[in-house]
């Protein structure tokens, strides 16, 4: 039965090539979380609002939830894709470190964000943090700490890249 | 359960919801403890010493933390309880919710009735101790009221000391020793006089079998884990995006779901046309739901996204509300109990009436007071999954009351208790809403449809915003009398709320009616460390059946708004100094003065702010927390920006004061959104507001920058996950009327000023 589906198509996640079966206007964040199993982009609002669903398409931080997988056009990283191994990723290493997650929920799309916002900008202000952070939005309060956890990610990315 | 069971905790539901005294039953009953949920249920080489513990022959310990983990950090700081006392390290641990058990019951949730805090009388304490007999027949697993680790500190605590001494007895048989002089590190017990080691994985199976004897638990002096900021055993889950939460969860053969519930709260359908829904791709059934939650449909699909589309092509006349259909007759509502003020006065010192009889009106002070309902807003929308088949019933959710879903699930799929497995997941946020069982039930009324297949059930954004149990909006008309020195003399409060008591209990157990005095209608207002000669109180239900609940500080969340608004107003009228009020009036409660005199001093209260800059304050004791806070403003090109708020917090102990800490700012944070932009209002019987676009929270970009300093003065244990909120708006209010001159008596404050 293909109700509900309809086309056969490739997404590249994380590196790896996978196959699913949907309807193209499903919206990407459905498409890898009901149908591909990659459940750390998360579902809060599916208006774009509130960051939850965050992934990367080709590094661009991307509301998964808004965008029909039928457009999707480049390769998806998603929080699963960030760590190398059992190593994290120095923006995941600095959020353990600032403690940051409470509930945890938002901090997938959270961390997408900063990752992204980091790439384009390793050593960026306050002012930046604020606005490349402000789509993501965190019920538990953890902003200090996220605020803090970029600062950490990025004067770590600065030693290492030294 | 036996039918005794039954009637013994429906009857007592009464007890707990209502508080009354007089609460007798047998003591042996009381004493004899529930049976251990474990038992049987563990693996071949696994053994289990009490609820709390396990441990395995390959020296797997596992710590049950039965309560639910929303952010708060109870997966670490109960973990710690245990490994505490066992002598190991939280990284040498796992940690699990375990089952819904009655073993598990929260001893002090109901505990607190119509006395405050602070009241240390014959008949306050009394109470507490019998409504803690109450919550044992109970047997509520409850994660709410801030009150886990109260809960826990003695249990948990003991949960490791008795297990430590099982193993130290089995090796003391294994080695020939006396146990006296055995030592235990790094999950080993060790004969120093013979060198010997065991491991705890060694000992665990013969050490279960043993007496458990009588210990004595560790003084503070020598904690290793415990007063010290550990590591969160949820940490490393929560950065690598791994499926912890409800939503998360994927079964075999699972289909998906989500529900329209009528938007005019609890109304019925007249009539449905359901074919549009049925003939859309991927839907699998669309059934009927009908409990005493709400009424409406859920959808059935292969996808989730294909039931939230299927979902949109329900069409239904909906019945009308049971309550009133708009802003207008909400508020003609609130303004009646307000003239009726027949509701209970919670404090009466003095005798106001008389004060304020031949009082001069150039000394007297009135004003009125007004806030909205609320949505919890969880990040984690609304979820549960449901698999019911051979005459059991699975089901997965995050929630705050794991044997309640278990009582009405059970009921809904019309099995016994026995027959249902309650999976408690992590929570994207809980602020009150998950202790409500509408997900779970609407799930498990969708599972008897889907055939034998597990079935996640997903509300839409909009579907959670409109379906809440709203915190309720609330009105006041205070006065004041000032005296000659400017400070009260009388002062008296009245209020009016609809009681969200009685909303959960006609949901859930509608042939119990509340009785008594209602503390949550004034709590926040009636139970404030002040001393005015004359000093009332009451709080008057107001008659509106909009579905509420509890809300991260229930009522604290709006009487502290009016309390502690008003209190400055006074401050103000009489030309005293807001902290020198303070230092007056709370003169006979030095816990609450050290923890105001704490945060002024953080803030720099007194010191002069550059020009555009001001600074407000508030005080609230609630869930056994003193807390005071001070919020600083800037004028931003007309606009207000919340600059800075210090925050001092008096809990008695502090168990671990990372996730305390971040667990005030997170409650600060909370009561700063709600003060400056949240509304839930209604129209034609439903809910105005739907998403994030038009119900949104406190973003980074307006977040202040939040200090937080602990005290430990207090002479009982307090809670953490909500005393934060209560006094983030009131000083807000104060901060603005500070800086502009500007009193607002209605939240949200967006209505009157624009924030950066």
């Amino acid at each position: 039965m293909t109700a509900g589906r309809g086309n056969s198509m490739k997404l590249t996640v994380n590196g790896t090539e996978i196959e699913i079966d949907a309807d193209p206007e499903m919206p990407l964040l459905w498409a890898l979380r009901d149908l591909a199993g990659i459940t750390g982009p998360k579902f809060g609002c599916g208006i774009a609002a509130c960051g939850a669903c965050t992934v990367h398409v080709d590094g661009v931080p991307t509301r998964s939830c808004s965008v029909p997988v039928g457009g999707v056009v480049g390769e998806i990283t998603t929080i699963e894709g960030l760590a190398d191994g059992d190593t994290l990723h120095v923006v995941q290493q600095a959020w353990v470190d600032e403690r940051v997650p409470q509930c945890g929920y938002c901090q997938s799309g959270q961390i997408m964000s900063a990752v992204a916002l980091l790439d384009g900008d390793p050593d960026p202000t306050d002012a930046q943090i604020d606005e490349a952070m402000a789509g993501n939005l965190c019920r538990c309060g953890t902003y200090p700490r996220i605020r803090a956890a970029i600062k950490r990610a990025a004067a770590e990315k600065a030693k290492m890249g030294a | 359960m036996s039918r005794l069971g039954k009637i013994t905790r429906r009857t007592l539901l009464v007890g707990a919801a209502v508080v009354a005294g007089g609460v007798a039953f047998g003591y042996y009953q009381y004493r004899k403890p529930y049976p251990n949920p474990l038992d049987g249920e563990t693996a071949e080489n696994e053994a289990t010493f009490n609820p709390w513990l396990k441990i395995a022959s390959d020296n797997t310990i596992t710590v049950i933390v039965p309560r639910a983990e929303m952010g708060q950090g109870v997966t670490t700081t109960l973990a710690a309880l245990v490994a505490e006392e066992l002598d190991i390290a939280l990284d040498d641990i796992e940690v699990e919710h375990g089952p819904a058990a009655y073993a598990y019951y929260n001893e002090v949730m109901t505990e607190e009735g119509p006395f405050p805090f602070y009241d240390e009388s014959f008949t306050a304490n009394a109470m507490r101790g019998a409504m803690k007999v109450a919550a044992k027949f109970l047997g509520i697993q409850g994660t709410g009221g801030s009150t886990s680790t109260r809960d826990a500190f003695e249990k948990m605590r003991l949960a490791g000391a008795t297990a430590r001494e099982m193993l130290k007895a089995a090796a003391a048989g294994k080695f020939g020793a006396d146990a006296s002089i055995l030592t235990t590190a790094g999950g080993s017990v060790t004969d120093p006089v013979s060198g010997q080691s065991a491991t705890y994985g060694e000992l665990a199976l013969a050490a279960a079998g043993l007496p458990v004897p009588d210990v004595a638990l560790r003084p503070r002096a020598e904690w290793k884990l415990l007063g010290r900021s550990q590591p969160r055993t949820d940490m490393r889950a929560k950065v690598t995006g791994a499926p912890v939460f409800g939503i998360d969860v994927a079964l075999p053969d699972m289909l998906f779901g989500t529900v329209k519930m009528s938007p005019r709260l609890q109304a019925r359908p007249k009539s449905a046309d359901l074919s549009r829904a049925e003939a859309m791709p991927g839907v699998v059934k669309v059934v009927a739901i009908d409990t005493g939650y709400g009424h409406g449909f859920g959808v059935i699909a292969e996808n989730t996204w294909a039931a939230f589309k299927a979902a949109e092509a329900i069409e239904v006349d909906w019945e009308d509300a049971s309550y009133p259909a708009d802003e207008a007759g909400i508020a003609a509502r609130l303004n009646e109990a307000l003239d009726r003020r027949d509701g209970g006065s919670l404090r009466d010192d003095g005798d106001v009436d008389t004060a304020f009889a031949d009082a001069p009106a150039e000394n007297v002070l009135s004003a009125e007071y007004r806030v909205p309902y609320l949505a919890h807003a969880t990040m984690e929308p609304m979820n549960a999954t449901a698999w019911l088949r051979d005459g059991k019933l699975d089901v997965w959710c995050g929630n705050q009351g794991p044997t309640l879903v278990r009582q009405f699930c059970a009921g809904a799929a019309g099995l016994e208790e026995e027959a249902v497995l309650v999976h408690t997941t992590m929570m994207g946020g809980g602020f009150g809403r998950r202790i409500e069982l509408d997900a779970a039930l609407y799930a498990t009324h969708m599972a008897r449809e889907a055939g034998g297949r597990p079935v996640k059930v997903t509300w839409t954004r909009e579907e959670d915003t409109t379906h809440d149990v709203y915190r309720p909006a609330a009105a006041g008309r205070f006065r004041a009398r000032l005296g000659a020195d400017g400070l009260p003399v009388a002062l008296d409060m009245n209020i009016a709320t609809p009681s969200v008591l009685k909303s959960i209990l006609g949901r859930t157990f509608p042939s119990i009616s509340p009785m008594g005095p209602d503390r949550l209608l004034s709590e926040g207002a009636f139970d404030q460390p002040y001393s005015i000669a004359n000093y009332r109180v009451t709080g008057t239900e107001a008659e509106l059946t909009i579905p509420t609940g509890f809300w991260r500080s229930v009522g604290n969340s709006f009487n502290a708004f009016f309390h502690e608004s008003f209190l400055d107003e006074v401050a103000h009228a009489g030309k005293v100094d807001p902290l020198d009020l303070r230092r007056k009036l709370m003169a006979d409660y030095p816990v609450a003065l050290a923890v105001v005199e704490k945060a002024a001093v953080m803030a720099g209260w007194g010191t002069p702010l550059p020009a555009g800059r001001a600074r407000g304050m508030a005080f609230t004791i609630s869930f056994g927390t003193w807390v005071a806070e001070v919020v600083q403003v800037a004028e931003v090109d007309g606009a207000i920006r919340i600059e800075k708020v210090f925050c001092a917090a008096d809990l008695g102990t502090v168990l671990d004061p990372a996730i305390v800490k971040a667990q005030m700012m997170s409650g600060i944070v909370f009561g700063l959104s709600q003060a400056i932009g949240q509304e839930i209002t209604f129209a034609d019987g439903m809910v105005e507001q739907s998403n994030f676009h038009d119900y949104d929270a406190l973003r980074i970009n307006q977040c202040p920058e939040i200090e937080v300093e602990l005290l430990e003065n207090a002479p009982r244990m307090g809670g953490a996950g909500e005393p934060g909120t209560p006094p983030a708006a009131p000083a807000l209010a104060n901060a603005i009327f500070a800086l502009t001159g500007k009193r607002i008596r209605a939240l949200p404050l967006s209505k009157e000023v624009d924030f950066v």
